[in-house]
């Protein structure tokens, strides 16, 4: 049984025009040891979906299913959510420099998780917080513990909010923009940490981003997300050699690379849509350079076997996928 | 400090242990001559309010005290002598009428005026930052009470209302009356500041991060959010300090503050008004008093309010 099951998942946000539909129908499933990129555009619904998996949304409508190691958590109680967080599943955030509470030590907050989650005392959970700084490659984490976190420098203190999510050894990690926050020397490291980490202790991963080339560097399997919808899933390298449907196509268009084609990249025309009123049928079709007939009708399901795509272009029979 | 590349370092010799955002701020405030000369006269005023039995045994006379013989009869009570009948043994004069020690009376005043005030600060302090906490960090309904609330309390013109409390309450502990009026009528202003901060610090990205190690609400209010109220909370309370021991003056300037013959700065003022043609000294004692204690605590809280937080003010 798969580690993480999410079947049919609604994210919606009532609000005074509207409602929103921030995630759609969204299903997946994550074993221990892989690692599942989430990728979109800003609004697609990735960060919705993260945070419905750690039951943190507030105000929203969450509805479907969200089964960790066969416990349901959408619909659970307050209480028995708050007992799996940290614990069975941790996050890490996109801005290291704002995550951490500007009052407290490193070494305290690390600890702080320990003592909730198993009741250790201070003193070993102390000595677990240096540990776990250990773990991340933090130097000398012993004096560092003893730090704030503004003595820290951006890269550090991610190193730091890792430590702290997996001090209660989570099975499930969810990193939402992990990388997005630092600089490009750092990300190479921070994401070799958190292949690194999921390697040693079979970890399930979540890796929400927006850079394909983060994806490509660490995720063994791609979920596409076009306005609250999986559009495409595929492993990495498939969905990097043949993507199938259209907008994949259009990101990975727009991606410099130097194994491509001679030229600028071309970027997607257009914008996301408008999530309070999304367009009928196929949400891309506005956008999509290879639309045909029914794409502004009729709503495209996801199919495939075991690469997926949510486009009328792969079941229509005259039409072969190119 | 040892040989980390990756520590910031401000100042040319840091301390080697970690610098607490406190700890910043304090050697900021060690810079800060107006903070330094703040806090030595409330240092001064402190002491001296502590050490009152004390300094009254160097002089020989309580407070309360009456010395027919240092007042003149046949100007219809005022003191001997010149400003005031200040002499070896009355420091600073006697009272017109009475013919007690200025100076003792005005170093137990001194306790009143600092003893109220505090107290008052402490109870709207406390009530404001518990309420302003549950009101931003509830929302909705709870928010809404307690907010209509604090506009409600606010809306009372303060002065005539604590008068009118003041004389309807029952006359039992003056001192605590005035303590509890005050800090009703003082809350809200603390509250709404803590509320504000609530709001905006409840959806900070390390909440969050607390909430996704699956912290309790409890936990978080006290552990997350608390501390960061704790800066601004202490620089309103320095500054409404100065307000109380204002008010408190005035109250009993009214002649509703504490009951005589306990002394107090207000009441003494109030006392002097009718004298001052003759003896302006005796108005000069209290009133140096007051204005050298409120401009000392609001230097202090100024001072506090650059020195926590660095990027706001002018310095």
């Amino acid at each position: 049984m798969s580690l993480l099951t999410v079947r049919d998942l609604t994210v919606e946000f009532p609000g005074p025009r509207g409602t929103v539909r921030a995630v759609d129908g969204l299903s997946f499933a994550l074993e221990r040891g892989r690692t599942l990129g989430i990728v979109g555009e800003s609004g697609s619904g990735k960060s919705a979906t993260s945070l419905a998996i750690m039951g943190l949304h507030a105000a929203a409508r969450v509805g479907g299913s969200i089964e960790l190691d066969g416990t349901e958590i959408v619909g659970a109680g307050r209480e028995a959510v708050r007992a799996l967080r940290g614990r069975r599943m941790a996050m890490i955030f996109q801005d290291p420099m704002s995550s951490l509470h500007p009052n407290h030590r490193v070494g305290e907050q690390i600890a702080e998780t320990r003592r909730l989650h198993f009741g250790a005392s201070r003193r070993r959970a102390r000595e677990d917080a240096v540990r776990a700084l250990a773990d991340v490659g933090v130097p000398a984490p012993r004096e560092r513990a003893r730090d704030f976190p503004h003595q820290f420098s951006g890269g550090m203190r991610q190193r730091v909010m890792i430590a702290m999510a997996l001090a209660c050894e989570p099975d499930l990690l969810i990193a939402d923009e992990p990388t997005t926050a630092l600089d490009v020397t750092v990300q190479a490291q921070i994401l070799e940490l958190i292949a690194g980490v999921q390697r040693d202790r079979g970890l399930a991963v979540v890796l929400i981003t927006h850079d394909l080339g983060v994806v490509a560097r660490v995720a063994d399997d791609v979920l596409v997300m076009y306005a609250g919808r999986s559009v495409e899933k595929a492993a990495v390298a498939e969905l990097f050699t043949g993507p199938r449907h259209p907008y994949t196509r259009g990101l990975l268009g727009s991606l410099p690379r130097l194994d491509g084609p001679p030229g600028a990249p071309a970027p997607i025309p257009g914008n996301p849509p408008d999530l309070l009123s999304p367009p009928g049928g196929c949400p891309f079709h506005p956008r999509c350079p290879e639309r045909i007939d029914g794409c502004a009708t009729v709503r495209p399901e996801l199919t495939g076997g075991a690469h997926p795509a949510a486009c009328h272009l792969l079941s229509a029979p005259e039409e072969a996928a190119p | 400090m040892s040989a980390l590349p990756l520590t910031p370092g401000r100042h040319a010799a840091p301390p080697p242990a970690g610098r607490s955002p406190w700890r910043l701020a304090g050697a900021r405030l060690r810079h800060d001559r107006a903070a330094l000369l703040g806090l030595a006269i409330v240092a001064l005023f402190v002491l001296m309010a502590l050490a009152a039995p004390l300094l009254t045994a160097l002089n020989g006379h309580g407070p309360n005290e009456f010395h027919p013989e240092k007042i003149d009869d046949a100007l219809a009570g005022a003191p001997r002598g010149s400003f005031g009948g200040i002499d070896a043994h009355f420091w600073l004069g006697a009272e017109p009428g009475t013919g007690r020690d200025v100076f003792s009376r005005m170093v137990y005043g001194a306790r009143i005026s600092l003893l109220i005030s505090l107290l008052a600060t402490a109870v709207a302090t406390t009530a404001g930052t518990a309420l302003g906490l549950t009101a931003g960090f509830a929302g909705g309904r709870t928010d809404l009470l307690i907010s209509r609330v604090m506009d409600l309390v606010l809306s009372f013109p303060q002065l005539i209302f604590m008068i009118a409390l003041v004389s309807v309450l029952p006359e039992a502990n003056r001192t605590l009356e005035l303590v509890l009026v005050m800090g009703f009528f003082g809350w809200p202003y603390i509250g709404r500041i803590v509320r504000g901060q609530t709001l905006s610090l409840r959806n900070r990205e390390f909440v969050d991060a607390a909430r996704a190690t699956g912290m309790t609400r409890r936990r978080i209010v006290f552990h997350e959010v608390l501390p960061n109220l704790m800066a601004p909370v202490l620089v309103y309370a320095t500054l409404t300090i100065p307000v109380n021991i204002g008010t408190e003056a005035a109250l009993s300037f009214l002649g509703i503050g504490v009951r005589p013959p306990t002394a107090s700065w207000g009441q003494m003022m109030s006392k002097a008004i009718g004298w001052y043609q003759v003896d302006p000294a005796y108005f000069v004692v209290p009133g140096v008093c007051l204005l050298l204690t409120v401009l000392a605590f609001t230097l202090l809280g100024d001072a506090f309010r650059d020195a926590l937080d660095p990027r706001g003010g002018n310095r």
